[in-house]
């Protein structure tokens, strides 16, 4: 992750070694397994070190991508847990640190890597989804206050979550671009009601979010009054690379988040990592891509080795995975630790391609018993799991056929569909499969 | 493994990209694929003579320039993008490699350097049925005579084997499968050139009657020799077909942005733009899979035989979707014979099948990977 500034990096850490170096001494100073999860996440934020590839002056120590890499390696090492891992770190904060005000960024950043906020995304609706500049809630200015009223859909982890990145319309006489501001929403009142989604898997791992006169301060608007557009663009970025590129820039265990399970805070840092680690389950970037290994030993086992079919799937299976990988170590070499960039949407695309991939090489093994689910199924169910779980990459975090067109207008700098809504006040839109009222 | 060419390795590129830009344009491509022998003697001489690219990765103590693996796979990437007519796959990546792979100091003395020079046009003789690649589908014989031998059989898909000066050959001696090197002029060989579906790479048909051979190595050491220059030169092909593909997707690309119907340039359409956005991330990531084969080659790592597998496969994959999606993009004037879309396509569809199809090679992979190889 990076923020497209020109790193000013402190000279002391210009080479890996040196970064390698600086953090065992810091976890010599710093780390002790005794202390309270809180204290330890308070002194990696204050350190810089809790996200290091951010800018020095917001939290971080403006490292390159590849230096930033040799840093996390030493805390897989050493087995220590980071900052929360969700959209409150991997969304919010790049998108605060690059538009918010020095205050917000005070406010909101620091929260968000001792763990005390969770954060939810409040951007898609049943008429925008595709589409998301048509989105019809509402923020109507009331005093110093925007009152809010609407539905999102899609919101990942919107229960546990303390605040929300909403987007909402603060003007409809304007194109639907230019009317739409981003608020810093707190989720615990009266007017927000959420609905938990069921999802093809059966899980709920989504919300429906309703809005009825939510408030919000006007001071929680990030970046300009009906500027949202672009600030969104700015997550969004972050959200393709953190879905295709398989994050990399990561610590090995994270923390939890959320003003409602403070009380793990209060636990030591080493009991909570023994916890984690005994509770883990290997999971693939995508979330639900099973290990190719795990499936050739299904094969073995089952008498499946010698069937061409199977053998072309399990290549296949490996060349994408490994594919998905490489592109992705190019793209670093060739970006040079640079800023993000279009480009970010072939990984996005590529993940989909393994997913879809990996379903067809464990379905091809298992044969018949693919017909199964749950405990009865091959694998644990996490076949059947993966078979119901393949629509959704090719569809979250802007679809496959989104990220077609901004490779081929952003990368391969085709010409625009022309859109016929873009240049028409938003009150006078046709939206999603409902009139505009 | 660094996953990025170093400024040497582009400037490389640069310079070979210029010169066959001038050397090889689709103008000279067109006049040299319609001629028997299939390549611009000036052109080969220069070649070797302005930018030394037959000797640049054949060792130095054998007229070469030493370079490494991965400068060769630079050099044939540009080479498949202007498609160039020349006997180079055949004489540097095939012979050249099987003569580096032989370990055999006194053949190296005597013929590596006619083909760093470009003055010896060499080429690798070994496939005798169209369906076996491999060791296993040899029948011709060599059996020993006076202090050399005399060989028997028939081979075919022979590249440049009717242009080539010399040729080596893979036979069946006492010993097991042996490499041997052939004059081309020796009595009792008959060579007859193939009509081609890619016209812009020659082959032939060769009939051994009794012809005088020497033998390269010792005689059964053709199995290691063939399986190590045939996965090198996998990779070789990989890389012509990445350099061709990117051509294909640029030209798609400048097309659909110049190509107006409907009041609209056709790359306007989303139906054209995600077939181009489809096609650029099949050429990248076919450029990673030949980019990381040739590192792993380079680096002798024991990862070669799973990764270069990989490579054909998608490589010609890749390529072959590029190659077929460039020709309807251009709709009916990408199937007219002035248009250079079907030359890409016989590239394409040749070199698919060319060292095994990319069905064979993920056999190959898979079975590797039962075996408990790849990571």
């Amino acid at each position: 992750m990076s923020f497209g500034t020109v790193a000013t990096m402190t000279d002391d850490l210009a080479t890996p070694d040196a970064v390698r170096t600086a953090v065992r001494a810091f976890l010599d100073e710093s780390f002790d397994r005794d202390l309270p999860l809180r204290t330890w996440l308070e002194r990696l934020t204050d350190s810089g070190w809790a996200s290091p590839q951010w800018p020095t002056q917001w939290f971080g120590k403006s490292l390159s991508s590849d230096l930033a890499a040799a840093a996390f390696d030493e805390f897989r090492k050493a087995r220590v847990p980071g900052p929360p891992a969700g959209l409150g770190r991997m969304l919010a904060a790049p998108t605060i640190i690059a538009h918010g005000s020095d205050e917000q960024k005070q406010q909101f950043v620091r929260r968000i890597l001792t763990g005390e906020d969770a954060w939810c995304q409040l951007f898609s609706e049943p008429g925008a989804g595709s589409d998301l500049a048509s989105l019809q809630t509402r923020a109507e200015l009331d005093g110093s206050e925007y009152v809010v009223n609407g539905q999102k859909v899609w919101t990942s982890g919107a229960l546990g979550s303390d605040l929300g990145m909403l987007l909402a319309r603060t003007d409809v006489d304007v194109p639907k671009h230019r009317g739409i501001s981003y608020f810093a929403f707190e989720m615990d009142q009266p007017g927000v009601e959420v609905r938990p989604l069921k999802q093809i898997t059966g899980d709920a791992q989504f919300a429906e979010v309703f809005f009825t006169d939510a408030r919000v301060p006007a001071a929680n608007i990030i970046g300009e009054l009906n500027g949202g557009w672009g600030v969104a663009m700015t997550t969004l970025m972050n959200e393709r690379v953190g879905l295709g590129a398989g994050a990399s820039l990561n610590f090995p265990i994270s923390a939890p988040a959320g003003r409602r399970i403070q009380e793990q805070f209060e636990q030591s840092v080493g009991e909570y990592v023994d916890k984690v680690s005994k509770n883990r389950t290997i999971v693939g970037s995508a979330g639900r891509n099973m290990g190719l290994g795990q499936l050739i030993d299904y094969a073995k086992k089952h008498g499946r080795t010698d069937d061409p079919n199977v053998r072309q799937q399990i290549a296949k299976a490996y060349t994408l995975t490994n594919l998905l990988t490489w592109n992705g170590l190019r793209a670093k070499a060739a970006s040079k630790g640079g800023g993000l960039s279009p480009a970010a949407s072939l990984g996005k695309l590529m993940m989909s391609n393994v997913t879809r991939q990996n379903r067809e090489t464990a379905l091809t093994i298992v044969a018949g018993a693919g017909m199964l689910a749950g405990p009865d199924a091959p694998l644990g169910g996490s076949v059947a799991t993966q078979v119901l779980f393949t629509p959704a990459p090719a569809i979250y975090g802007g679809s496959d056929q989104v990220q077609r067109n901004i490779i081929g207008e952003r990368v391969l700098g085709l010409p625009k569909d022309p859109d016929i809504s873009r240049d028409v006040p938003f009150r006078d839109l046709k939206v999603g499969t409902q009139k505009n009222s | 493994m660094s996953m990025a060419f170093n400024e040497e390795q582009e400037e490389l590129r640069k310079s070979v990209r210029r010169f066959l830009e001038q050397k090889s344009s689709s103008a000279d491509v067109r006049k040299l694929m319609e001629t028997e022998e299939g390549y611009d003697p000036a052109v080969w001489q220069q070649m070797a003579e302005q930018l030394g690219l037959q000797g640049l990765a054949l060792p130095e103590e054998h007229g070469g320039s030493g370079y490494g693996f991965i400068e060769q796979i630079v050099v044939l990437e540009e080479m498949g993008r202007a498609l160039l007519c020349a006997p180079y796959f055949s004489s540097v990546v095939l012979a050249g490699t099987a003569l580096v792979e032989s370990g055999d100091e006194a053949a190296q003395k005597d013929l590596l350097p006619g083909i760093a020079d470009g003055s010896t046009i060499a080429t690798l003789a070994w496939i005798e049925s169209p369906s076996s690649w491999g060791i296993e589908g040899i029948s011709a014989t060599a059996k020993r005579a006076g202090d050399g031998y005399t060989i028997d059989g028939t081979k075919t898909l022979v590249l440049d084997g009717h242009t080539a000066s010399l040729i080596l050959v893979v036979a069946n001696a006492d010993g097991g499968p042996s490499l041997f090197a052939v004059d081309a002029s020796a009595d009792g060989l008959t060579r007859r050139k193939l009509e081609t579906l890619d016209m812009t790479r020659k082959a032939a048909a060769l009939e051994f009657s009794g012809v005088k051979a020497r033998l390269i190595g010792s005689e059964g050491d053709a199995t290691g020799i063939l399986e190590r220059t045939l996965r090198i030169a996998a990779v070789g092909l990989a890389a012509e077909q990445v350099g061709a593909a990117q051509k294909c997707l640029e030209a798609s690309v400048d097309y659909a942005k110049l190509r107006v119907q409907f009041g609209r340039p056709i790359g306007s359409f989303q139906a054209i733009k995600h077939k181009c956005a489809d096609m650029l991330l099949e050429v990248e990531s076919a450029k990673s899979a030949a980019y990381y084969a040739a590192w792993a080659i380079a680096d002798g790592t024991d990862e070669v035989p799973v990764v270069t597998a990989l490579a054909k496969a998608y490589c010609s994959d890749a390529f072959a979707s590029a190659a077929t999606e460039t020709i309807q993009i251009h709709g009916g004037i990408g199937f007219t014979w002035e248009h250079d879309a079907h030359l890409y396509y016989r590239r394409a569809k040749s070199t698919e099948q060319f060292l095994g199809s990319p069905a064979e090679h993920r056999d190959v992979l898979a079975g590797l990977l039962l075996a408990g190889q790849g990571s």
